[in-house]
C-alpha cells in the first residue's frame, strides 16, 4: 500500500455568482473525498460540467472569487507533515507550486507566450522559481530535460506558432515537469488532439512518471486514456466523487450505477451491438437535486437516495463507493 | 420593465437619464416661450437673474432662459439628424461591404477611408462657408452626417465580417434564409450595442462640432443654438463685463449634455454587450 | 447499385504565401467516393486530412478547384443551392455555435418551414416541427421560445439534428457531431443516426476522427490522409483488418477502453506536416514503417484488395506475394 501524498476531506468549493441582483450558487465541488498516492497515475473521470476542473483548482490552491472555499481540507503530506493548502497565504502557496506541485491547464498549448521563443519562456519559469542560477545554467538544464524526454533538441529555438498543437502540448508538459515536482496535475491534456498525437502526449506523461517516480493526476472524460495510463481512477459526478478504485476494477467490476452506465456505453472494437448511455442528462451544478445527485437517472433509486447524500465508503481495501445500495452489504 | 430597472442600478445611467430628461423638458418648453427667439430687444438688456427673468437677459435684449430652451432644442435637432442619418448610411454601407465582400467592399471602404483621412475640419469649414446662405438646422445636420458615417461603417463591417464566419451563419443558409434577411435578423442583434453607442457618440460629436462652427461664426447666427449663444456671449464680452449668466448657461448646459451622453453610451453599451447579454439571456 | 451522392475526383488547392514564395497545399487530392441510400458512410482521418474541406465543398461553402458532385444523378453546378439543400442537410461540431446565442432556437425551425414551403400556416408548422422533434426524442413544449444557452450540449445537438430533418433530406452530413459531446453521451446521438437510417432510410456522411464511434455506427468507411483517401471499404474490413500502414497506425493508437489492451510500443512524432503535403510519391512515406524505395517517387494507385480500396504499393501485383 503506497503512501498517501494528497488527500481531501469533505472538500466544498462553490461559485457564488451575483448577476444583476439574482444570486446563483454553483456547487462545483460538493463534499469530495479523495486520496492520491505517491508514485502513481491517478485519473479523474467525469463529464464536462461535473466539477473536475474546479476540483483541480481547489487541489492546486487557486481558489479566487467567484470561487469560494466552503469547507473541508486539502492535505498535502510533505516531509512527514500534513499541510492544508487552504490555510496557506499567497507566498507560501507559490513556494509549494512548481517544486512540489505543477499544473498543466486545459488548452495549455495556447498558454505559451506567442512572442517569446520557447527557451525564453523556460528561462522565465526557472528564474521565477529557482534562485541562484545563471541564465546559462538554466538554459542548459532546460535543454537537457527536453532531450531526455525524447523531444527534438532544437525545439527551444522555435516560436510557439511554428509548432503543431501536439508538439506545443508536449512542450508545456515538459515545462511542468522541469523542476521535478512531486505532483503533476494535467487537465484534459489530450482533448482536441489527433489520435496519434494523443498517444505521443500520453506516452510522454508515462515516461515522466516512470523517470521521476512521482504522481500524475490526469483529468479527462476519455475512458480509453484512463484505461491506458491510470493506476487508479476516481469517477466524478455532479460535484461529487462517486467511486474510486484501481483501473481494472473500475472497468471490470464497476459498482456505482453511474460508473456502470459509463463503462457499458463505451464502444468497443469488434462489437457492433447496440450500446446505450444513461437516460436523461447530468444536473446543473446550480440546481442539484436533493440527496444523491444521480437519483433522478438511477434505475435503482430508493427513498433514502432522494433525501440524503451518500458518503464515500470503503467497500474493500482499495475500492470506495458513494451509494446507498452498497451500505447494506 | 426589467431592463430599465437593471439599468437604473448603474449610477451613470441614472445621472444621464435625469440630465437628458431635464434637457428634453427644456427643449419642449421652447414651444411655450413667450418671446420670439429671433427678435431683439423684447426684454430689457443685461439684467441679472431674477424671479422674472430666471437666467437674466442678454445684450441682445432676449431672456436667457427662454433663449436657452431654443438653443437646446435646435442643437438637439441638428445632432439627432446628423446622428441618425449617418447611422443609416453606416449600417447600409457596412452590411453590403461586410457580407458581400469583394470589389464592392473595397470600393465602399475606399470612399469611407478617404473621408476619414482628409482633414475633416478644414473641409467642413470650407463647405460651411460655401453653404452659409442655405444654412439651417437640417442642412447643417446633413452636412455633419455626411462626414460622420465612415468610422462607424468600418466598425460595424468588422463585426459583420467576423459573424460571417460563425457557424450559425451556415445554419441560416441551410435554413434557406436569403442574404438581406440573414444580415438583418442574425447580425443586427450583435451590432445593436455598437450602433447605439456610436449613435450617442456621434450625437456628442455633432454637438461639439456645431458649437465650434458657431463659435467661428460659420453658421446662421440668428438661429439660437448652444454654439450661437456662446458666440454672442463672447462677442459682447460677457466674461469681461461680468455677465456670467449669459456665458455660463450654454457652457454648463453643454457640459452636462456631454457627460450625460458619454455615460449613457458607456452604461448602455456595457449592458448590451453580447457577452454579458448572453449570460443574462434565458436566466430570467 | 444506386448512388445517392457521388464525389468524382474532387480536388481543392489552397495557395499560401506571398508573391515571392507561393506554397500550394492540396487539401483534397482527387477524392472519389459514393454514398448509397440508407447507409452510414464515415470519412475519417486526423486534422489536416481533408475531410472537413470535402464536407465544406459538398455543402457549397467552398468551391472545388476541380471535380464533380453528383446528387441523385444531377451534377451540382456552382452556387446552386436550393434543390441541393432540400435533399442534403448538415449538422456541425459545436451545437452552441450552430445557433445564434441571441435568438431563440425555434426561429430557425420556422424559417426553414417557411423557406421550403413545408407547411401552411402556423398550426401546421408547429405540428411538422413537433414531429421532427419527436424523432430525436424531444417535444415542442420543452423547446419553444428558448435560447440555446438554456439547453445542454447533448439536447442542443439533437435539436440541430431535428432542424436538419425538417426538409426530409435523403442525406445528412454530420461534421464531427459528437467530438464536443462527452464520451458518455455520445451513444445517444450516434444511436440516433442508426435509428434514422433504419426507420426513414436517411443516409449519413459521418465525418470524424473518433474511430471507435465510427466502427460502432457506420457501414462503410474511408480513411483520409493529407488529402488522399488511403483506404476505403466496409467498416469491419477496414478497422478490424487494416491494410494500409497509416490505417494500422491509427488503429493501434486509439486508446481502448480496456486496461488489458494497453499500448506496448511507442510512437515517433515528426513535425513534417507541410512537407508531407508537398511530397512526391506516397505522402505517408516519411513515417511509414513499411516504406519501400518506390513509395518515395511514385504515387500509389488505388488498388482493390478483397473489396477494399487501398492506396499503397505494398498491395500491387508485384508485391502482393510478399503480403
Amino acid at each position: 500500500m503506497k503512501n498517501s501524498i494528497l488527500r481531501t476531506e469533505n472538500l466544498k468549493a462553490f461559485y457564488v455568482l451575483d448577476m444583476q441582483g439574482t444570486q446563483k450558487v454553483v456547487k462545483a465541488v460538493n463534499e469530495v473525498d479523495l486520496e492520491i498516492h505517491e508514485d502513481e497515475v491517478y485519473g479523474i473521470a467525469g463529464e464536462s460540467g461535473c466539477g473536475k476542473t474546479t476540483l483541480l483548482k481547489a487541489l492546486y490552491g487557486a481558489i479566487e472569487p467567484p470561487l469560494r472555499w466552503m469547507g473541508g481540507s486539502v492535505l498535502y503530506h510533505m516531509n512527514n507533515l500534513a499541510v492544508d493548502i487552504t490555510s496557506l497565504d499567497a507566498e507560501e502557496k507559490r513556494k509549494l507550486r512548481m517544486e512540489y506541485i505543477s499544473y498543466v491547464p486545459q488548452g495549455s498549448m495556447s498558454v505559451l507566450n506567442p512572442v517569446l521563443k520557447l527557451n525564453e519562456t523556460y528561462q522565465d519559469f526557472i528564474g521565477s522559481h529557482v534562485s541562484g542560477r545563471t541564465r546559462q545554467e538554466a538554459f542548459e538544464l532546460a535543454r537537457k530535460h527536453i532531450v531526455e524526454l525524447g523531444l527534438p533538441r532544437n525545439i527551444l529555438d522555435a516560436y510557439p506558432h511554428q509548432l503543431s498543437g501536439g508538439m506545443r502540448q508536449r512542450v508545456t508538459i515538459a515545462l511542468a515537469a522541469l523542476l521535478k515536482p512531486r505532483i503533476i496535475i494535467a487537465d484534459e491534456p489530450t482533448t482536441a488532439l489527433d489520435v496519434v498525437v494523443q498517444r505521443g502526449v500520453i506516452q510522454l506523461l508515462m515516461d515522466i512518471q516512470q523517470k521521476l517516480k512521482n504522481t500524475i493526476v490526469l483529468v479527462t472524460h476519455d475512458m480509453g486514456v484512463h484505461a491506458n495510463i491510470a493506476d487508479r481512477i476516481g469517477i466524478m459526478y455532479a460535484g461529487k466523487m462517486v467511486e474510486e478504485a484501481p483501473t481494472e476494477k473500475i472497468f471490470e467490476d464497476p459498482i456505482h450505477p453511474y460508473t456502470r452506465f459509463l463503462i457499458d456505453s463505451l464502444p468497443r472494437f469488434g462489437d457492433k451491438s447496440t450500446r446505450s448511455s444513461a437516460p436523461g442528462s447530468p444536473p446543473s451544478l446550480a440546481d442539484l437535486p436533493a440527496g444523491c445527485p444521480f437519483h433522478p437517472r438511477c434505475p435503482f433509486a430508493r427513498e433514502i437516495c432522494t433525501q440524503e447524500m451518500p458518503a464515500l465508503v470503503s467497500l474493500s481495501s482499495d475500492h470506495k463507493v458513494a451509494c446507498w445500495l452498497v451500505g447494506e452489504n | 420593465m426589467k431592463t430599465i430597472r437593471d439599468l437604473f442600478r448603474d449610477y451613470r445611467f441614472l445621472f444621464s437619464f435625469i440630465v437628458l430628461v431635464i434637457i428634453l423638458i427644456m427643449a419642449i418648453l421652447s414651444a411655450f416661450s413667450p418671446y420670439d427667439p429671433t427678435l431683439w430687444n423684447v426684454v430689457p438688456k443685461e439684467l441679472k437673474p431674477s424671479a422674472k427673468y430666471l437666467l437674466g437677459t442678454d445684450s441682445n435684449g432676449q431672456d436667457v432662459f427662454w433663449q436657452a430652451t431654443f438653443a437646446v432644442r435646435n442643437s438637439l435637432i441638428i445632432s439627432l439628424i446628423a446622428g441618425l442619418v449617418s447611422r443609416v448610411i453606416a449600417i447600409l454601407v457596412a452590411m453590403v461591404a461586410g457580407y458581400r465582400g469583394g470589389t464592392i467592399d473595397r470600393v465602399l471602404m475606399f470612399i469611407g477611408d478617404s473621408l476619414l483621412v482628409i482633414p475633416l475640419f478644414l473641409i467642413i469649414v470650407m463647405v460651411a462657408m460655401m453653404l452659409r446662405k442655405f444654412m439651417n438646422l437640417v442642412v447643417l445636420g446633413l452636412l455633419l452626417s455626411f462626414f460622420g458615417w465612415a468610422w462607424d461603417a468600418r466598425t460595424i463591417r468588422s463585426v459583420i465580417l467576423s459573424l460571417r464566419e460563425r457557424e450559425f451563419t451556415k445554419t441560416a443558409v441551410l435554413s434557406g434564409t436569403g442574404t438581406i434577411k440573414l444580415v438583418l435578423k442574425e447580425y443586427m442583434p450583435f451590432a445593436m450595442p455598437l450602433i447605439f453607442s456610436t449613435l450617442i457618440n456621434n450625437i456628442a460629436w455633432a454637438i461639439g462640432l456645431e458649437i465650434t462652427l458657431a463659435f467661428l461664426g460659420l453658421v446662421n447666427l440668428n438661429i439660437p443654438t448652444l454654439g450661437t449663444m456662446l458666440n454672442w456671449a463672447i462677442y459682447y464680452q460677457s466674461i469681461l463685463l461680468g455677465r456670467w449668466w449669459w456665458v455660463l448657461t450654454p457652457v454648463v448646459l453643454s457640459l452636462f449634455l456631454f457627460i450625460a451622453l458619454y455615460w449613457l453610451s458607456v452604461s448602455i453599451s456595457e449592458y448590451l454587450d453580447p457577452r454579458t447579454r448572453i449570460q443574462r439571456v434565458g436566466a430570467a | 447499385m444506386e448512388k445517392l451522392l457521388e464525389i468524382e475526383n474532387l480536388s481543392k488547392v489552397f495557395s499560401l504565401g506571398s508573391i515571392l514564395s507561393r506554397v500550394h497545399i492540396i487539401a483534397a487530392d482527387n477524392v472519389s467516393f459514393y454514398i448509397k441510400p440508407a447507409e452510414i458512410f464515415t470519412l475519417a482521418g486526423e486534422s489536416g486530412c481533408g475531410k472537413t474541406t470535402t464536407a465544406r465543398i459538398i455543402l457549397g461553402f467552398e468551391e472545388p478547384t476541380s471535380g464533380a458532385i453528383i446528387h441523385d444523378g444531377k451534377k451540382k453546378a456552382r452556387n446552386e443551392k436550393v434543390w441541393f439543400t432540400e435533399g442534403i442537410q448538415a449538422i456541425f461540431q459545436d451545437p452552441f455555435a450552430t445557433f445564434n446565442p441571441l435568438r431563440t432556437v425555434d426561429n430557425y425551425f420556422f424559417e426553414t418551414v417557411k423557406n421550403y414551403k413545408l407547411a401552411k400556416g402556423k398550426e401546421d408548422a408547429i405540428e411538422w416541427i413537433d414531429q421532427k422533434l419527436n424523432a430525436v426524442g424531444l417535444t415542442y413544449q420543452e423547446f419553444a421560445g428558448r435560447y440555446p444557452s438554456e439547453f445542454s450540449g447533448g439536447q442542443l445537438q439533437r435539436i440541430s439534428i431535428a432542424r436538419a430533418l425538417l426538409t426530409n433530406p435523403t442525406l445528412l452530413i454530420a461534421d464531427e457531431p459528437v467530438s464536443m459531446v462527452d464520451a458518455s453521451l455520445r451513444m445517444s446521438i450516434v444511436n440516433l443516426f442508426k435509428k434514422l437510417r433504419d426507420e426513414t432510410g436517411v443516409s449519413v456522411l459521418y465525418i470524424t476522427h473518433d474511430l471507435a464511434t465510427a466502427y460502432y455506427v457506420s457501414d462503410r468507411i474511408a480513411i483520409m490522409f493529407r488529402g488522399n483517401i488511403v483506404e476505403m471499404g466496409s467498416v469491419e474490413q477496414v478497422l478490424m483488418n487494416p491494410r494500409h500502414p497509416y490505417t494500422k497506425l491509427l488503429r493501434e493508437s486509439i486508446p481502448e477502453a480496456n486496461p488489458k489492451k494497453r499500448w506496448t510500443t511507442t510512437v515517433n512524432l515528426t513535425e513534417l506536416e507541410q512537407e508531407e503535403y508537398l511530397r512526391k510519391g506516397c505522402k505517408f512515406a516519411g513515417r511509414c514503417p513499411e516504406v519501400m524505395d518506390i513509395c518515395k517517387g511514385v504515387v500509389p494507385a488505388d488498388l482493390i484488395v478483397n473489396d477494399t480500396l487501398v492506396k499503397c504499393h505494398l498491395y500491387s501485383d508485384e508485391n502482393s506475394s510478399a503480403k
